[in-house]
């Protein structure tokens, strides 16, 4: 990327301090939402599928299955809405990117969970 | 339609009051050189020619290098003529890219990326042929009749056809400026701009 690009991309955001997370992490997205005036918090709860790109622009993608449908959601990392996240569960996958958990249900979509 | 010259860097997003991510396309604008003033009595017209981006010596001709002598600046690579500039302006005179504010609407034209020769269905958006069977083997992005026969007898003027694509002079109007950073000289306009990465834009009011 130009470095001047990159200085427009970076100076627009405030680096907040968020935990490091990777794919088949389960994490609690703590997303604000605006109602008319007022604001509240929304908690958004699932597996991280990936994360894409880097910088500010980087974002990632948490899938949770909510009422037998499974969501998937895209939050951009520097996003002012996001509050906070919070890591639940440290998984352990082979991939950097685990799509094959959206053709998987029930037992077969469980992630072992690491060891501490 | 005064304006400026400038080098698409790339696109980006950023995040706006709101928290909105919008995308935005990041301009190098300027600092422009006044290489020429057209006047009423001489040229018929009133504009100036603006000139862009540093060009190397040996590769202008004696005659340009002349006309950038005259003006007191080194060659530059970008000319472009702008009219309706509000103040009046001399030969070499510096044009910065404060000549725009945040929130104005301004038109960008370049020159849009090539794409070759291409066929009906991505030139045109034509939809091919889509059938496996009735006697459909080689013609999935055939464009089909192009007219009727022995009247009219010709083909209409302006049928879309395959050619080539791309590679031409694009201008997006009404495209909001989000930011001017007067000491880097950049300009982040909201939306996509045509062109490829380093390619001169003209930036108009």
């Amino acid at each position: 990327m130009n470095p001047k690009v990159q200085q427009v991309a970076n100076s627009n955001v405030e680096i907040k301090e968020l935990p490091s997370f990777k794919a088949g992490d389960t994490i609690t997205v703590n997303y604000k939402i605006k109602e008319g005036n007022k604001e509240r918090v929304q908690p958004f709860q699932g597996v991280v599928l990936c994360k894409n790109g880097k910088g500010a622009t980087a974002t990632f993608t948490v899938r949770k299955i909510s009422n037998g449908i499974g969501i998937e959601r895209i939050f951009p990392i520097s996003s002012p809405f996001i509050e906070g996240i919070i890591i639940n569960k440290v998984g352990v996958v082979r991939r950097s990117k685990i799509y094959y958990l959206r053709e998987r249900t029930g037992k077969a979509a469980r992630i072992k969970e690491k060891r501490r | 339609m005064s304006g400026i010259i400038g080098k698409k860097l790339g696109m980006t997003s950023i995040f706006n009051e709101d928290g909105k991510n919008i995308p935005c396309t990041v301009i190098e604008a300027g600092p422009c050189v006044v290489t020429q003033v057209r006047t009423e009595e001489v040229d018929g017209y009133v504009a100036v020619q603006l000139g862009f981006g540093e060009a190397r010596d040996k590769s202008t001709p004696n005659a340009l290098k002349g006309h950038f002598k005259k003006a007191g600046t080194t060659p530059k690579s970008k000319l472009a003529e702008f009219k309706g500039f509000e103040s009046k302006l001399k030969l070499g005179d510096e044009i910065l890219v404060d000549v725009f504010e945040e929130g104005e609407f301004v038109d960008v034209s370049g020159t849009s990326k090539g794409k070759g020769f291409q066929g009906v269905v991505k030139r045109h958006g034509f939809a091919g042929v889509g059938q496996a069977t009735h006697g459909q083997h080689n013609r999935l992005r055939a464009p089909g009749s192009i007219g009727a026969a022995s009247y009219p007898a010709r083909v209409f003027k302006g049928m879309r056809m395959a050619g080539q694509m791309g590679n031409e002079k694009v201008k997006i109007l009404n495209l909001q400026i989000l930011k001017v950073d007067k000491e880097n000289n950049v300009l982040i306009v909201k939306g996509a701009i045509p062109g490829s990465n380093g390619s001169y834009v003209i930036v108009e009011k």
